[in-house]
């Protein structure tokens, strides 16, 4: 049975990007046949974080209008044999995602793969609707910080009313939530809000904690999903969240500053 | 944060670490607009308007948009508000 996930969030920024590049090279790294699909009509950017910019010939729209075929229109991967990027267009308007067209594009990737993963456009309109429709599990990607944890419970009402799933009255959407930029030792001083505060508020169960890293900004430059990057703290944590989305009992990691010592503490200092 | 800061915060009484203000507010904003979004219109409330505005229609004549139904949540208990506008010549007459 292949799952359909959309990694969303309500709020821009937040890492929904970053996520999905990196948590669908982890499920191709794990021998899954995955598609990571990008929603976000008219600014397109998966493609730029994935390194496969020079690549796109065709996009989404062109497959839902039916120009060309879905073959065409997917790039494989450089880094990983299992998976496949599906573009989105450039210069069309988010209007041309037509739900019934991403209904027939998601049915026919079902006969070819086991994960499709759909990155939502920021914001709660058409774009980010359609990414969410047809999802079996969500990941919400959610910064600790007050305005992504009031959209990420907004996106999570939006799911739990207007999914697929939720208007055929079928199982819900399994929601899982992702905190990104997180920085133990902010949590620490009391500067930042907690992963427990903010599984408090949401009430979703945790499959996640990516800690704040400049390599982030690295693999994007590089168009190297974060995934890949070596003796990295967000390269380990991606592959954390993978194995926890695929069954496996993983501790959590990365949520605790490390102690620093006696001098350290005493003159400050990051 | 290093010692000096903690004791410095100590020694000042220092007031409610941010992080705490950050949770106390959105514990607040978002029970708000969670009771908005699941009771601000249940599926029967365009239903029971329909049903309520043809009874009274059989007595007297009202205009659509003069019946009004809204749900309300107040606190604990949920207000169903019922307000229906009658024509100025049929009191009058």
């Amino acid at each position: 049975m292949s799952k359909v996930i959309v990694v969303t969030s309500g709020k821009g920024g937040v890492g929904k990007t970053t996520t999905s590049a990196s948590f669908s090279s982890g499920l191709a790294l794990r021998g899954n046949k995955t598609v990571v699909i990008d929603f976000d009509v008219g600014l397109r950017n998966l493609d730029l974080i994935m390194g496969c910019e020079r690549r796109v010939v065709y996009d989404i729209i062109n497959v839902i209008n039916g120009e060309v075929t879905l073959k065409q229109a997917l790039i494989k991967d450089k880094h990983c044999d299992n998976l496949y990027v599906l573009p989105a267009s450039q210069t069309r308007d988010k209007d041309a995602l037509s739900l019934e067209g991403v209904g027939r594009i998601i049915e026919e990737l079902k006969a070819g793969f086991d994960c499709i993963v759909c990155d939502s456009p920021a914001g709660i309109e058409h774009g980010a609707f359609s990414a969410m429709y047809y999802a079996d599990e969500a990941l919400i990607v959610t910064n600790p910080e007050v305005s992504s944890v009031r959209d990420s419970d907004r996106i999570l009402g939006i799911l739990a009313a207007k999914s697929k799933r939720a208007t055929e009255g079928a199982e819900p959407v399994k929601e899982h939530l992702l905190v990104t930029r997180y920085d133990p030792k902010r949590v620490a001083a009391g500067e930042m809000l907690s992963v427990d505060d903010i599984q408090e508020i949401l009430r979703i169960p945790l499959i996640g904690v990516i800690p704040e890293s400049e390599s982030v900004l690295q693999a994007s430059n590089s168009g190297t999903p974060a995934i890949h990057l070596e003796k990295s703290d967000v390269a380990e944590a991606y592959r954390d969240v993978v194995a926890r989305f695929m069954g496996e009992d993983v501790p959590m990691r990365f949520t605790t500053a490390e102690k620093a010592g006696f001098l350290k503490r005493l003159f400050g200092g990051r | 944060m290093s010692l000096i800061d903690n004791l410095l915060d100590y020694l000042r009484g220092d007031t409610k670490k941010t992080a705490v203000v950050a949770k106390e507010r959105l514990q607040i904003i978002l029970a708000h607009e969670r009771a908005g979004r699941n009771a601000s219109s249940p599926d029967y409330l365009p239903a029971l308007q329909e049903e309520l505005l043809a009874v009274i229609a059989k007595y007297i004549h009202v205009e659509r948009d003069m019946i009004k139904v809204q749900l309300e949540k107040h606190g604990e208990y949920d207000v169903l508000e019922l307000n229906i506008m009658l024509p100025e010549d049929k009191r009058s007459a």
